[in-house]
């Protein structure tokens, strides 16, 4: 290992440490990238899924009546710029720089957190409507499928209040810093599964 | 450490970089949707292919998904994954295409 360059990468641990620590971190990021491509299977299941059921509207309404694509552009904006920010975290992280982690970690928090909201909102007025899961197996799907993806942020929105707790209780610590660099990839991780369901289910929906 | 700020100056390119091209490729998607005036097959074309240069822009920008050898069994898990998913995906549409056509036209 000649590599001695520090990067911000989110899957290119530290390689400044040439140690036992290095290893096992190298390993953590390593087995939490395979977790997420067993996440990706799940996902492509509930796709199948969606794509099966996508005509299935039961005399119900069809996508093209219930989605509003401006809105979605909205929720799209809020991950991708939260992802934006992720990313500006990570390499504070790697400067060493903790009160700029936390003011970009919080900035992608309260991003993700409009993202929640938003689905939350989207939700519920479908439900109040009649619209539910229960209407239709296009909903159905719809509801999984979106509703999946929506519990993975919400998770992320917890592990991330954890850990600008743990970052600001504790500073940086490798172990904090692994922590968040598995986080990371989380994060980005969902808004490329969320490139995937508004462009099969909002645009597709709606053409 | 002269090489960690040259290196880490880049990753704030690259983020930034990643970000634009990400806003673009979306904006070019809801863009075509919503002005409705390309004729549904070009369009429907035209969001698949928007949505696959946009997940290698941020693998490559935000995950930092390279053929370096670093990278390589990230890589490697990521191939796998994808023809599993071939497999789900394409196998449940053949047959539920294939059972649904097979059915017999239910009486109403």
């Amino acid at each position: 290992m000649s590599a001695t360059i520090t990067s911000a990468a989110t899957l290119q641990p530290d390689h400044a440490h040439h140690d036992h620590g290095h290893d096992a971190k190298e390993n953590a990021v390593f087995g939490f990238w395979v977790y997420l491509m067993t996440d990706c299977i799940l996902f492509a299941s509930l796709f199948a899924t969606y794509a099966v059921m996508r005509h299935s509207y039961a005399g119900g309404p069809t996508g093209n009546e219930l989605f509003d694509l401006r809105y979605v552009f909205v929720e799209t904006m809020f991950l991708l710029f939260s992802s934006f920010s992720n990313g500006f975290a990570m390499i504070s992280l790697h400067r060493g720089a903790r009160s700029a982690t936390l003011k970009w970690l919080l900035l992608t928090a309260l991003l993700g957190l409009g993202f929640v909201g938003m689905e939350v909102h989207e939700f519920r007025h479908l439900v109040m409507e009649g619209n539910g899961p229960d209407r239709s197996g296009f909903l159905s799907a719809f509801f999984s499928l979106v509703g999946t993806h929506g519990a993975h942020v919400s998770v992320g929105l917890i592990w991330m209040s954890v850990m600008m707790w743990q970052l600001f209780a504790k500073g940086i610590t490798p172990a904090i810093t692994s922590r968040l660099l598995r986080l990371s990839l989380f994060w980005h991780f969902l808004d490329i599964v969320w490139i995937v369901v508004f462009t099969v289910v909002y645009l597709m929906g709606v053409l | 450490m002269q090489i960690d700020q040259t290196h880490s100056h880049g990753s704030y390119r690259g983020n930034t970089i990643g970000f634009i091209i990400s806003l673009l490729l979306t904006l070019a998607s809801f863009g075509m949707v919503m002005s409705g005036k390309l004729p549904v097959s070009i369009s429907l074309t035209a969001i698949v292919i928007l949505a696959i240069l946009q997940l290698i822009a941020q693998m490559h920008f935000f995950l930092h998904l390279d053929s370096s050898p670093s990278q390589r069994w990230n890589v490697m898990v990521l191939i796998y994954t994808l023809i599993i998913i071939v497999f789900i995906v394409t196998g449940t549409l053949w047959i539920m295409y294939n059972t649904n056509i097979r059915m017999m036209p239910m009486l109403h």
